[in-house]
């Protein structure tokens, strides 16, 4: 039952994949038109035209040409940028890594903070602090993950002289100076990716906090720590969980922002510049990367909330 | 003494029972009451979307005069006025700047949810009263575009369209909208199993009537709480990609991209920056506020009972 | 009673603040004692404010309340007063709580062994080890099945009323001096409330812990209280033993409650079907049934719930559905209102075939048949008001508008009973009772052949209830308008129908004029369903366990088969080889009167006849032995 589950959302999840990529594809190379004439301007020939289309196999149908991409896109042929002509597997080497090493960062400084912070505040509800870390959170879900990164800039660079404002990387660092490159978008996305977690899982577990089994526990004369984590995280880590997988897929977006405050060599750094330069096949590359990563968090959230679903785990 | 009362408690009592005056199970409908945290929230909003409607008419000077000095500088003034918070990296006036460009982006924000709204909230009744096909085929495109990231599609609809407020406002809707549908047909999915619906059904009423009298009016607080929140995304999808340099494109002053351009200034210790950014978080975490205090009220938590 | 006292309460005083910051007073002062080894009834209706007052004797209130005035002391300690981290310690050691529903109140996430225990061990009263054994001893103690395993299940895997056992084994194990029960029956079937009310009396009585027993229910109370304390709006009406209280009540509101509580079913307490109704066809006629859910595959559901069903609604009758949850009944009204389309039969109105699928009927057919839902609460849009809510129908099926429409409006409150300013009102402004009858209001409004009531009055107090029935009663003899009365609650329905339709497992096992339904000889299901209705009798229970002839022991979950008897699995007459094989013959009976099953209507008046016996002579034998200590 429970196994059958996981595997229908592993499918829903490769469907899904699917037609994220037909929307990229279909966005990025049919409805644009003819990339011939826009990577050749208005002064080509007609002849050159056809060529560069033969070449880029654009005089094939449309479904000919998605089916080439997916197969060129599995065997790790992701085409040639329209800016400089190099192959975009090169670009993208050594800025996925980049971005892969913050990611983890922040997901590994951020996730055991949030569930910390946020249990903490289920257990005092009411308090001051609670109050403090509920307004601080929501302020902080309310403004762009820039303002965070400015007012960050001009504290933390600025007035103290503490940290870089850039997080320009030359590829010789020793770690130390590696760190000190990275602190500052690193605690932008940290703050930014765990106001969200503290608030979601606090919110998870008051959720919880009114079933009648909880009042039940508090008639039971069981502690306050029991009861937050023997009875209530229990049946909240479902949500939890879920709520920790779309935030580290939320950290998408705050990378393209973050890289590009503190022009820190990643790939959404890259996607921002393709899209200025209107190069459309780095774009694409770029945005399969993302939104296949996006699709494979959300799909483990959804799998992990049905592992921790009691019900299923111990069928009757 | 002409008025017949009960002569004893035990009558009384029994008077109470007979004559059905029990206690109604909830309290009359009250209006939704405020915290001062949320009035004054209510009070920022308001500000804003009046300067929205009158800006240009009182801001001191144009978004694009500039006062002929160098940039960034702080508070001072010349023979053009007084710059209250100072000039941007052109020299703009950088308060006269935010009041123009509160109208693109809180307008643009504001256009595109509503859009979003017409749109999310059409579609999710629809599938949630028709149900079916219908149903299924809406949910699934929509479940497609939720499955990508916002800035993502953005992005990708931006470097194909380019840059424009229609394009803006467009691509910001439909992104949206995808979220409001999920929204509208959940309450709707809700609302639609409720006895009062069934006994609309049962009743041999129409879709149209049922969608009008029972699932609408049902549906409509929790709506309009969620557009508060779906605005504040909206603004904070819009200001990102002004911030990138892929919104509201220059001249035109816009929150998002003022925070962008006056950047380097920071390092010369000028708040044109941070100012744009400041009124942003007003407007945002106001209307935040405000949807906290309208949807927080529901009585009092077991979890202040824990020892 | 000259034993120690164990609590005494005193001029106790509970209040709430609601969100104007008024503080609105909830218990009144009350003043009562509870002896060791007694059991404390407080008995009221909603709004009384008895769950409030027995959780005051854990030193808790409900969010929202506070304690306000008064004392209640536990062993000359004063709860009211009691620190936070005194609190903790007297909650689950001292004093135990039990829920009314256990199904909400058990973690779905922790192993039922584990929940058992945890009180005992957290307050150090036994360690795991020691709390385990005695959990076991608990369990056993408590009927449950396989005592020595059922620990290491969780609570989605035991049943309904298995789990309200569990609860008082959880409540027991840290040997409580006082256990506070609240509803703790009043979710359960009746078949399965006998079942709980017995393991509850034998552990009361074994652990000799006292007990405040909370209840609305008069005939429960009877059974297991030694102390009985009526409460109204927060006051004590009347409190005394309950000796005292249920054989000479004092005060008018207990006698009131008394008159509420509908005597035992048996025949002759329905009053005659007025014959000016009276018309050849019946109003509706079902034949050869079946239903379900889960869509249709060679004309059986995915989901059976009905099956086989032959049931007739004469014109300006009432007939009364009864069965346990889960037997199907409401599903029966769904299918003739065309809410859920049969699977295969027919359904006929005034001898004209219906189309299953409501969609599909006139607009004339659709008002002639009316559902009406059980929840008040939530048969009501709360968005609109009671004129627009009684009006639609109005508008809808007669055209009226306007003037027209508010007069009928008007017109049709004054049949419910309730006056015409109600119109501008919202549902929300309205009592539960007051909810109710508007729910009935708007049926009635479509001026229908037929109304269907999903258990209209199960969720409303017993004198509330009580008026309801009266009010459809009224309502029958003046429109001629006929009633399928949904319930499972044998006595309403005993007082009220003009025929009975017992439902078993999706099927009808017995039906026919409701005083040849309540006189033997009975369908063995019949049998167990009369015999379980508690009666307002002290000592009832003690009888009922002796003369019910418990082979079967444990209720069991109603399973729905599709082929044999399905009452086989609980039937003390069952046939090993047949019942379970074959499906039960209906055998015909006098004016109508049918039973389905495999033993022969003269096995069955035997078994009668044998039972009387056998209570006799132990009616007998208990007299002759009274006398012999006497003498």
């Amino acid at each position: 039952m429970m196994m059958q589950m996981v595997m229908r959302r592993i499918a829903i999840g490769f469907a899904t994949l699917i037609v994220v990529s037909i929307i990229v594809f279909v966005m990025t190379s049919i409805l644009p038109g003819d990339v011939a004439q826009i990577i050749l301007g208005q002064s080509a020939t007609p002849e050159t035209l056809a060529a560069l289309r033969k070449q880029l196999g654009m005089d094939q149908p449309g479904y000919i040409r998605y089916f080439q991409w997916l197969g060129n896109m599995a065997s790790g042929d992701l085409g040639i940028s329209k800016a400089g002509g190099a192959t975009i597997e090169s670009l993208i080497a050594g800025r996925l890594g980049n971005t892969m090493v913050m990611a983890g960062l922040v997901a590994a400084i951020s996730i055991p903070i949030s569930i910390a912070l946020g249990l903490w505040a289920a257990m005092h509800p009411g308090t001051w602090l609670d109050r403090f870390v509920t307004f601080g959170t929501l302020s902080t879900i309310s403004v762009p993950e820039f303002f965070i990164a400015t007012i960050l800039v001009l504290i933390l660079a600025v007035e103290l002289h503490w940290l870089p404002s850039t997080a320009y990387l030359t590829g010789e660092e020793n770690p130390l100076e590696l760190l000190r490159a990275l602190a500052m978008p690193l605690i932008t996305l940290v703050i930014v990716v765990s106001a969200q977690m503290i608030r979601m899982t606090r919110a998870g577990i008051l959720n919880v906090m009114s079933s009648p089994y909880i009042e039940m526990a508090i008639l039971k004369g069981v502690p306050r720590r029991r009861i937050i984590l023997r009875h209530a995280f229990f049946n909240a880590i479902g949500p939890i969980v879920n709520v920790i997988a779309l935030n580290l897929a939320y950290l998408v977006s705050g990378v393209v922002i973050v890289e590009t405050i503190f022009a820190y060599p990643g790939l959404a750094k890259l996607m921002i510049d393709g899209v200025q330069t209107r190069d459309l096949p780095l774009v694409q590359a770029c945005a399969m990367i993302f939104c296949g990563t996006y699709v494979v968090l959300i799909l483990l959230a959804d799998i992990a909330s049905i592992l921790s679903n009691p019900r299923l785990r111990n069928p009757k | 003494m002409t008025e017949q009362s009960p002569t004893t408690k035990e009558e009384a009592i029994l008077a109470e029972i007979d004559s059905f005056a029990e206690l109604p199970d909830a309290p009359p409908k009250r209006r939704i009451r405020l915290s001062w945290v949320g009035k004054l929230s209510v009070a920022i909003v308001v500000f804003w979307l009046i300067i929205c409607v009158i800006g240009p008419s009182i801001a001191p000077f144009h978004e694009m005069d500039m006062d002929g000095d160098d940039g960034f500088l702080g508070y001072h003034a010349n023979e053009y006025g007084t710059f209250i918070l100072g000039t941007d990296y052109l020299g703009r006036d950088t308060l006269s700047r935010i009041i123009y460009g509160a109208r693109n982006t809180i307008g643009i924000s504001l256009a595109s949810t509503v859009l979003a709204y017409l749109m999310g909230i059409t579609l999710g009744i629809l599938a949630a009263v028709k149900g079916g096909w219908i149903d299924m085929g809406i949910s699934r495109v929509n479940d497609a575009i939720l499955a990508l990231p916002t800035i993502m599609l953005g992005l990708i609809a931006i470097a194909w369209l380019g840059s424009s407020i229609p394009v803006l406002i467009g691509t910001a809707s439909i992104i949206y909208a995808s979220s409001v549908f999920r929204i509208a047909r959940a309450l709707g999915q809700d609302i639609m199993v409720q006895d009062f619906v069934e006994a609309a059904k049962a009743r041999g009423e129409g879709v149209w009537w049922v969608i009008r009298a029972e699932v609408l009016p049902n549906a409509a607080m929790p709506l309009a709480t969620d557009f508060g929140l779906r605005l504040v995304f909206v603004v904070l999808f819009i200001s990102s990609l002004s911030f990138l340099g892929l919104g509201v494109q220059p001249p035109a002053s816009d929150w998002g991209s003022m925070v962008r351009e006056n950047l380097q200034g920071l390092t010369y210790g000028s708040y044109a920056s941070i100012w744009p950014a400041f009124a942003i978080a007003t407007f945002t975490i106001a209307i935040n506020l405000i949807v906290d205090d309208v949807s927080a009220k529901s009585g009092g938590s077991l979890a202040t009972k824990m020892v | 009673m000259d034993r120690e006292k164990l609590v005494e309460v005193r001029d106790l005083r509970i209040s709430a603040t609601n969100d104007d910051g008024d503080i609105i007073p909830i218990v009144k002062g009350v003043s009562f004692n509870i002896h060791k080894g007694e059991v404390v009834a407080l008995i009221g209706e909603s709004g009384s404010g008895k769950t409030t007052i027995s959780l005051a004797s854990l030193a808790y209130t409900k969010p929202g309340l506070h304690f306000a005035g008064g004392e209640l002391l536990i062993g000359g300690e004063d709860m009211l007063q009691a620190e936070p981290l005194r609190t903790r310690d007297i909650r689950g050691s001292k004093v135990a709580y039990l829920a009314q529903s256990a199904a909400a109140t058990f973690n779905p996430a922790i192993t039922i062994g584990e929940q058992v225990t945890e009180s005992a061990v957290l307050h150090g009263i036994l360690t795991q080890e020691q709390a385990n054994k005695r959990a076991v001893e608990l369990y056993r103690a408590l009927e449950l099945p396989d005592p020595d395993r059922i620990g290491i299940r969780y609570p989605h895997q035991v049943s309904g009323g298995q789990l309200q056992r569990l609860m008082a084994a959880m409540a027991l194990c840290g040997k409580p001096d006082l256990m506070v029960l609240d509803e703790p029956t009043t979710a359960l079937d009746v078949t399965t409330q006998i079942e709980v009310l017995k393991a509850f009396k034998k552990v009361i009585h074994e652990e000799d812990s006292a007990a405040i027993y909370v209840t609305h229910d008069l005939a429960v109370v009877a059974q297991i209280a030694d102390y009985i304390v009526v409460l109204y709006g927060g006051e004590v009406m009347e409190q005394g033993t309950s000796d005292q209280i249920i054989n000479n009540p004092t005060h008018a509101y207990t006698q009131r409650l008394m008159a509420a509580v509908r005597p035992k079913p048996q025949a002759g307490l329905g009053t005659a079907v007025g014959a000016e109704h009276e018309r050849e066809i019946p109003a509706i006629k079902v034949r050869d049934m079946t239903a379900g859910y889960g869509g249709i595959v060679n004309g059986e559901p995915k989901v059976p719930i009905l099956r086989d069903i032959n049931v007739e609604v004469k014109n300006g009758h009432v007939v009364g559905v009864i069965g346990e949850s889960g037997c199907g009944k409401s599903t029966l009204a769904r299918v003739m209102a065309g809410l859920l389309p049969q699977a295969r039969g027919s359904i006929k109105l005034d001898d004209e075939e219906l189309e299953g699928d409501l969609r599909d009927r006139r607009l004339e057919q659709l008002q002639k048949i009316q559902f009406v839902f059980q929840m008040a609460d939530t048969a009501l849009n709360p968005k609109q008001v009671i004129g627009d809510i009684i009006g639609r129908p109005l508008e809808f099926y007669h055209g009226l508008k306007g003037k027209k429409k508010h007069a009928k409006v008007v017109e049709i409150l004054e049949m419910v009973e309730l006056p015409a300013e109600f119109a501008s009102r919202y549902p929300m402004e309205l009592s539960g009772g007051q909810k109710q009858r508007i729910n009935m209001a708007r049926s009635l409004a479509a001026n229908p052949e037929v109304m269907l009531c999903d258990e209209v009055t199960s969720a409303l107090d017993s004198i509330v209830g009580a008026n309801v029935i009266k009010l459809l009663t009224a309502l029958r003899d003046k429109t001629g308008v006929s009633f399928v009365f949904i319930s499972h609650d044998l006595s309403t329905v005993a007082s009220f129908a003009d025929e009975i339709v017992v439902l078993y497992a999706g099927r009808v096992v017995e039906q026919g004029p409701t005083d040849e339904v309540l006189t033997p000889p009975y369908h063995p299901y019949t049998r167990l369903l009369i015999s379980s209705v508690p009666e307002l009798r002290i000592g009832w229970l003690e009888d009922t366990m002796k003369k019910r002839e418990m082979a079967v022991g444990i209720a069991k979950n109603v399973e729905i088969t599709s082929i044999g008897c399905p009452f086989f699995s609980r039937c003390p007459m069952g046939i090993e080889g047949t019942c379970e094989k074959q499906n039960p013959p209906v055998r015909e009976l006098k004016m109508g009167h049918q039973i389905a099953c495999h033993r022969t209507i003269e096995e069955l008046e035997e078994v009668e006849i044998e039972v009387q016996r056998a209570l006799h002579e132990d009616e007998h034998a208990a007299d002759q032995g009274e006398e012999g200590t006497l003498h």
